[in-house]
């Protein structure tokens, strides 16, 4: 038995979460379907979408921002991190570019969330 | 030096400022937007993590991408802009302002322009704001300075952090600094509940088991060159318990304790600000009482989503273009009642739609808000939760208001109970 703070709204229900084996989860404490949602989620296979910069081989943007584009399982967060420490992006980049394709088998990309040098500025 | 003339001049290039430059645009009239940066986009450009435009686009962005959408807009739209420029002062008189600039490109501007928009944002309460006591040392940074560091120049603040404040921006940067490895004691927080989102709490913190501390103050920081830790104490009914005082080895300290729209060239140029929000009194139009100044966004007041600050500023602009096109409308006083910390605008116009934003002063479960014109209610709504930092919308429309009297105050009072 787990309990969670939902976030579905801002609200908070104290969401209790109980495991009955074969993958029936029961949450109570929530007042709308949208905590049993939640709930059920956040204890089979707690995801995030992860946010992050990589570094460019520009002086004027160092770094450029980035992001999952869908959930990741929480496990690969911190491995994800990591090995986006060691990449660099050449400029001039563009939003939406896919940096990592499928991350470990994940079915998550990884994309750049800015364009750079930034559009309407003619110098670096 | 460069001299212009246009329909309306916009201050600041971030996502108040673009939308608002943009529904000028689209009612046909003549607009430029100055920026002090070298790109638009402002705050959203150091904001890399999702949770924006759920309602603005239906999608969940990060501040990057939510700006762009407008970048991209702007871009297309014949709008001049003028970038790396800061404002310096706002003159003239209600038929014509002068906006006085100063840029890389062009050296000193002077922009001619019937309707000026301040769209500035706003700025970091910091640590002469909160008064702590303690020694002066290095490592003592805002929220959003050490977001700016960490996700536009590539620099980590610190290793062993102590956040005060439970601002959003304080625990999305509790998580980023976690992630990159360095160590997040505690979040400091002066009331007895968080003020950032659910949301936020559960990610940021509960994800990484970072303690959050409720009724607790960061008493002294202590530290010659540099932080070298904290002293935390209980509050007990409201007042330290120093017996009970603890000290948390650190070697930073972030700073999320709320945030000041950034109102000084406003007060330059004479606009009354009000005191509940420090930003301008409004009318129905989003004008100031200088007539031909009108303001959206966080410079307005302090917004908790970007995409209320964009609606804002969209309406604005199209105010800006009745103003410009001598339409206008009769208007009456609205003002914060029981439980209200505030209320934008603070006129309402029975003839047209009206977005109210409103900040209650307290924390409840199955409140309800009331609007009262002359002591009786007009209009109620039931809300399943309020808490001050949570901003409440409500949109009203002709048909909400009875037929009202000319020559009366009319006043509407806003309430919580």
């Amino acid at each position: 038995m787990t309990e969670f703070v939902c976030i579905a709204c801002p609200i908070g229900c104290m969401l209790t979460v109980e495991l009955k084996g074969e993958g029936e989860v029961s949450v109570t404490g929530n007042r709308c379907p949208k905590g049993a949602v939640y709930g059920r989620d956040e204890m089979i296979s707690p995801t995030r979408v992860v946010t992050a910069v990589v570094r460019t081989d520009s002086q004027a943007f160092p770094y450029i921002p980035v992001r999952t584009d869908k959930p990741l399982p929480r496990a690969l967060i911190t491995d994800l991190i990591g090995d986006l420490t060691r990449l660099l992006v050449r400029l001039p980049a563009k939003r939406g570019s896919v940096l990592i394709e499928d991350y470990r088998g994940s079915g998550v990309n990884v994309m750049l969330t800015r364009t750079l040098p930034p559009e309407g500025v003619s110098r670096e | 030096m460069l001299e212009k003339t246009y329909d309306a001049v916009v201050i600041g290039g971030g996502a108040a400022g673009m939308a608002a430059a943009l529904a000028v645009r689209e009612g046909g009239h003549s607009v430029a937007i100055v920026d002090r940066e070298a790109y638009f986009g402002g705050i959203l450009m150091q904001c890399i993590h999702n949770g924006f435009g759920i309602h603005e686009f239906g999608e969940d962005l990060t501040g990057p991408e939510f700006a762009e959408r407008f970048i991209s807009r702007v871009l297309g739209a014949g709008i001049d802009i003028y970038l790396d420029t800061t404002v310096m002062d706002i003159t003239g008189d209600e038929a014509s302002h002068v906006v006085t600039a100063c840029g890389k490109d062009y050296g000193v501007l002077r922009l001619e322009c019937r309707a000026v928009v301040l769209a500035m944002g706003c700025r970091e309460r910091n640590r002469g704001n909160v008064a702590i006591a303690g020694t002066r040392p290095a490592g003592v940074f805002t929220a959003g300075l050490a977001q700016r560091l960490m996700n536009l120049e590539g620099y980590l603040p610190g290793r062993r952090v102590v956040v005060i404040g439970s601002g959003d921006i304080g625990l999305i940067m509790a998580r980023r600094l976690t992630l990159v490895g360095a160590q997040v004691l505690a979040v400091v927080e002066i009331l007895p509940y968080p003020s950032g989102l659910a949301r936020n709490i559960s990610q940021c913190l509960k994800d990484f088991s970072i303690p959050l501390y409720l009724s607790h103050v960061v008493s002294k920081i202590t530290g010659k060159d540099r932080v070298d830790g904290v002293e935390v104490t209980p509050l007990v009914e409201g007042n330290p318990d120093y017996t009970k005082s603890f000290r948390l080895s650190c070697d930073t300290v972030l700073l999320s304790v709320g945030l000041i729209p950034e109102n000084e060239l406003s007060r330059k140029a004479g606009v009354p600000l009000n005191d509940d929000t420090g930003g301008p009194r409004i009318d129905a139009n989003l004008m100031s009482a200088s007539p031909g100044i009108f303001a959206c966004g966080n410079v307005l007041h302090v917004h908790d989503l970007v995409d209320y600050a964009a609606e804002e500023a969209r309406r604005c602009g199209e105010a800006v273009g009745r103003f410009l096109s001598g339409v206008s409308a009769k208007q009456f006083p609205l003002t914060a009642g029981a439980n209200v910390r505030s209320v934008v605008p603070n006129f309402y116009a029975p003839d047209r739609e009206n977005v109210l934003y409103i900040r209650s002063f307290i924390v409840k479960n199955d409140a309800i808000l009331s609007l009262q014109i002359g002591g009786s209610e007009i209009k109620k709504r039931k809300l399943a939760h309020i808490q001050p930092s949570e901003m409440i919308r409500l949109r009203l429309q002709p048909a909400d208001f009875p037929a009202l009297r000319d020559g009366r105050d009319n006043l509407m009072e806003v309430a919580i109970r």
